[in-house]
């Protein structure tokens, strides 16, 4: 199944910065309210480059492995550039097809990060 | 005779395929399909007969309203009410909430209470809820029974109304309605009975068991969806306000006097009803009859203990209810341990199995076992052992995708 591809299976099995998120000053939690889930993210930004981020929470593949790609994606990043970015951006990095069922869970790392930056 | 094979036949979207798959179709308790005859009755209305109900004197109108009239009837006897003791609303939700609105504000004051349970849909809570009056849950055992001995701890003189599932929609569990309502009525509370999961699988008579207000909905048992029915017991009915306002609900208007309210039950059906709704669903009560509800719950009940087995035989599966099949209904919720409810829903889907994932509205009864998603296949009369063949063999290869 291309949703269930490899590269997806693997950030959900081992994400990549995953942990708590208590230090940052910049953080949010949010929840997907039709399955659960809950997800934490924080930052440390440093002249206006994020120099850490953080993610926790429990979830599906699918939410788990964006969140942990999203992660990497705005590691080292200008704060300016991770405003701007949407829900497309995600959605090509996970590289799948994501069903209108689905996209709660793909967009719930962004969602977190987004208020945790606002 | 009941002949599974036969029944599916009646049923045009089984014969569809999902994803290159034939259509497993398990999600029962969310909705149910509908079979020819009642896609008949519907259009046939449509075609033929549409027009306002008891606003025109012309041909149509009054075919309309006979059609309408008859639906209501064929509906009180499915579940044993008199025909001037039914309400159509648009699904369960609607008709608890009237109740809360038009009964509970009325006649519950600061002092009384009301009684429900943990395993409740979250459509018989918050309607209670909203009332901001003393609201009390009883809770579950382990294996998700209903706790009687706290029941009837909870069960006190301020009681006012004690509002039940007569099945749950997580666990399957079929509460003991008959031993509730009894109890209930000795401090003198009123009972609501919500029968979403229960009247099309296990039959109720509410003269039979006595409960003042009994809701459920036409889309869970093969009917249309945005319809539904409330029961209210004729001596409740006295002493209920209204509802939503507004045509078809009044005997007299004013400009400077209050209006006059209708006598009987349109009292609480404002507005143009969903005429072709109640037509479709008193012709799924006339399909549940044709095959007789005792054998649609040896079916279901044969069914449910099959799945159990095949289920349990899944070492990473955990399910949720009852073990008895004699107390639980054709739901069957689980978690795969390692992968989320969505997966484990997703998966299936590529398999052309249908399930439900989530919180089938049940916070509370999830958060009791720590859960905060879980997946739930649940069964009807069209559904057979193949369809649980298939569900396993889909959860066979949530093992594979996730090894």
């Amino acid at each position: 199944m291309d949703i269930y591809r490899e590269e997806i299976l693997d950030h959900y099995k081992n994400p990549r910065n995953f942990g708590p998120v208590e230090k940052f000053k910049l953080k949010a939690m949010e929840r997907n309210a039709s399955c659960g889930d809950v997800m934490e993210m924080g930052l440390e930004v440093k002249n206006g480059v994020v120099e850490e981020v953080k993610f926790n929470g429990v979830g599906c593949a699918v939410s788990m492995a964006a969140a942990s790609m999203l992660t990497e994606m705005v590691k080292g990043k200008k704060l300016g550039e991770v405003k701007k970015l949407t829900e497309k951006d995600v959605y090509k990095k996970l590289g799948i097809t994501i069903s209108l069922g689905r996209q709660k869970c793909a967009q719930l790392g962004l969602v977190t990060l987004k208020k945790a930056i606002s | 005779m009941f002949d599974v094979e036969t029944i599916k036949a009646d049923f045009p979207i089984l014969k569809r395929k999902v994803n290159g798959k034939r259509l497993v179709y398990l999600d029962n308790a969310a909705t149910s399909q509908r079979p020819i005859q009642v896609i008949k009755e519907v259009a046939d209305f449509q075609k033929k007969h549409n027009a306002n109900v008891h606003r025109g004197l012309h041909t149509l109108s009054d075919e309309a309203s006979e059609r309408y009239e008859q639906a209501r009837e064929t509906v009180a006897k499915f579940v044993g009410a008199k025909t001037d003791e039914i309400v159509f609303v648009r699904n369960t939700t609607e008709g608890i909430n009237l109740v809360a609105q038009a009964w509970a504000k009325k006649n519950i004051d600061n002092n009384g209470e009301i009684l429900t349970t943990i395993m409740e849909h979250h459509s018989n809570i918050l309607p209670w809820q909203e009332l901001g009056l003393t609201l009390k849950f009883v809770e579950v055992t382990d294996e998700g029974i209903l706790d009687m001995a706290d029941f009837k701890r909870k069960l006190t003189k301020k009681t006012k109304l004690v509002a039940v599932g007569q099945m749950s929609n997580m666990t399957g569990t079929i509460n003991p309605v008959v031993e509730i309502i009894k109890m209930a009525r000795k401090v003198k509370a009123r009972v609501l009975i919500d029968g979403a999961q229960s009247v099309q699988h296990l039959g109720i008579d509410v003269k039979k068991i006595n409960c003042d207000f009994l809701a459920f909905s036409g889309h869970k048992m093969l009917g249309p969806m945005g319809i539904g029915t409330l029961y209210i017991k004729k001596e409740r009915q006295e002493e209920m306000g209204v509802f939503l306002t507004g045509g078809g609900m009044i005997s007299e208007v004013y400009t400077d006097q209050p209006a006059v309210w209708a006598k009987g039950v349109e009292k609480w059906e404002a507005g143009t009803p969903n005429v072709e709704g109640a037509i479709g669903l008193a012709a799924a009560c006339d399909y549940h009859n044709k095959i007789g509800l005792k054998n649609i719950r040896e079916h279901e009940k044969k069914l449910t203990a099959y799945a159990l087995k095949r289920l349990g035989e899944i070492k990473e599966i955990k399910i949720y209810g009852p073990k008895d099949v004699e107390i639980r209904g054709g739901v069957v919720t689980f978690t795969y341990d390692g992968v989320h409810a969505h997966d484990v829903a997703q998966i299936l889907d590529s398999e052309g199995v249908a399930v439900r994932s989530g919180h089938h509205c049940t916070q509370p009864l999830h958060r009791r076992f720590g859960l905060a998603a879980s997946t739930r296949a649940s069964f009807y009369i069209y559904n057979d052992e193949k369809d649980v063949g298939a569900l396993i063999e889909g959860l066979l290869k949530v093992r594979r995708v996730f090894k």
